[in-house]
């Protein structure tokens, strides 16, 4: 399992990585936002991305899209970890085919209940 | 509202000019145009007198008001300071992001390293705990025992030194909240300069207001609504999501909203 975790502030994609670290999912990468996530995605083989959302540059809903519309990437699983928390802003990432949302601050049981519940759905629909 | 009050000598105006008006009433009903003539050029001087002495004020003000945006650097020690923190109040909060990042990696190194120390004290002393469980059962036969004998030796010694070093991380993890502190007062003094910013502009407005009530400019509402954007804005952390019907309050809200949307 390949994850690639997007955020544009060190200490939290080193947190995301210390929990997924703690769930067994040691294989990780790191990108500080969506225009160098992207390049990654594309050569990379990557199983999920867990992303920000706002980041300069191109933000994380920016990639959700690109993502969604790139033919090789659309069905990779995402998982969004964000502090952004309108109720517009989760319809639009749900509309744009997130698999997941997780509000910040967060915590390790809440990621946790979440990528577990993504990767029961990919399951079931494989 | 800005610029509604009345401004000063305006009843004498008006009283000006009601006395001019019912002379001139007069002198047009006796047919005396020159009369009448001049009482309208006293009419209108004593209207532009009255503007020019409003714009006057005014102009002061909105000098006076601009003087203290500016704090004059040459003035005294207490104006010199409140500068350099107007000019580096980007710098302040940068160093608080520094601040608080130097923390936060101090303190995930030593969660990084403290965590494989408690796992290797762990796993020995479970390892040792199956074995001493045999010993008790006295199934463990003598070659075993001196083994065990000499594991638990290295273990005591080996937990007694680990049980320090954890210690001493823990330590270092408390010295590293300090930034709560300096961040703390940093922001602090970025609030109040912020505040007297907000007073200062507030003063600023409220003198624009009167030049507008004086001059009969008015806003369109149109200038409000050009404030609003389509375009989805990320704001960042919610700092008072409770307050506000369009934000969730927390991770059960977005589960709530993403299960009636089919999640």
């Amino acid at each position: 399992m390949k994850i690639l975790i997007v955020d544009d502030f060190s200490t939290m994609r080193r947190i995301i990585k210390n929990l997924l670290r703690d769930l067994g999912f040691t294989n990780t990468s790191e990108a500080d936002d969506g225009s160098s996530a992207l390049p990654m995605l594309q050569n990379g083989n990557f199983d999920f991305l867990v992303t920000d959302w706002n980041m300069p540059g191109m933000t994380g809903i920016d990639l959700l899209k690109a993502v969604r519309a790139d033919d090789k990437l659309k069905n990779l699983p995402i998982l969004m970890v964000t502090a952004e928390a309108k109720r517009d802003q989760i319809i639009e990432a749900a509309q744009a085919g997130v698999n997941g949302y997780v509000v910040k601050p967060f915590t390790a049981a809440v990621l946790k209940e979440k990528i577990e519940k993504i990767f029961e759905r990919v399951d079931a629909a494989k | 509202m800005l610029g509604a009050e009345n401004f000063e000598g305006q009843t004498e105006l008006l009283d000006e000019l009601k006395d001019r008006a019912r002379a001139l009433v007069e002198q047009l009903e006796r047919g005396d145009f020159p009369a009448a003539a001049e009482m309208i050029r006293y009419i209108n001087e004593a209207r532009d007198r009255s503007i020019y002495r409003e714009v006057g004020k005014l102009t002061r003000g909105l000098h006076e008001a601009i003087v203290n945006f500016q704090i004059d650097s040459t003035s005294s020690d207490f104006d010199r300071d409140r500068i350099s923190k107007m000019a580096n109040a980007q710098e302040r909060l940068d160093y608080v992001i520094n601040l608080t990042q130097k923390s936060a990696d101090k303190t995930m190194d030593m969660v990084e390293q403290g965590i494989p120390v408690a796992e290797r004290l762990g796993a020995s002393a479970t390892a040792l705990h199956v074995d001493w469980q045999r010993l008790l059962r006295r199934e463990m036969k003598p070659d075993e025992f001196r083994n065990f004998y000499h594991r638990i030796d290295q273990f005591l010694g080996g937990a007694t030194q680990q049980s320090n070093e954890l210690a001493e991380k823990f330590h270092s993890i408390l010295l590293a909240q300090d930034f709560q502190d300096l961040s703390g007062q940093v922001i602090k003094k970025v609030i109040t300069l912020v505040q007297e910013v907000e007073a200062r502009l507030v003063e600023l407005m409220r003198v624009a207001g009167q030049v507008e009530h004086l001059t009969g400019i008015f806003r369109t509402p149109d200038a409000d609504k050009l404030a609003d954007t389509t375009d989805t804005v990320a704001e960042g952390p919610q700092i008072k999501a409770h307050e506000r019907a369009d934000v969730v309050s927390g991770q059960d809200d977005v589960d709530d909203l993403l299960s009636s949307l089919g999640f």
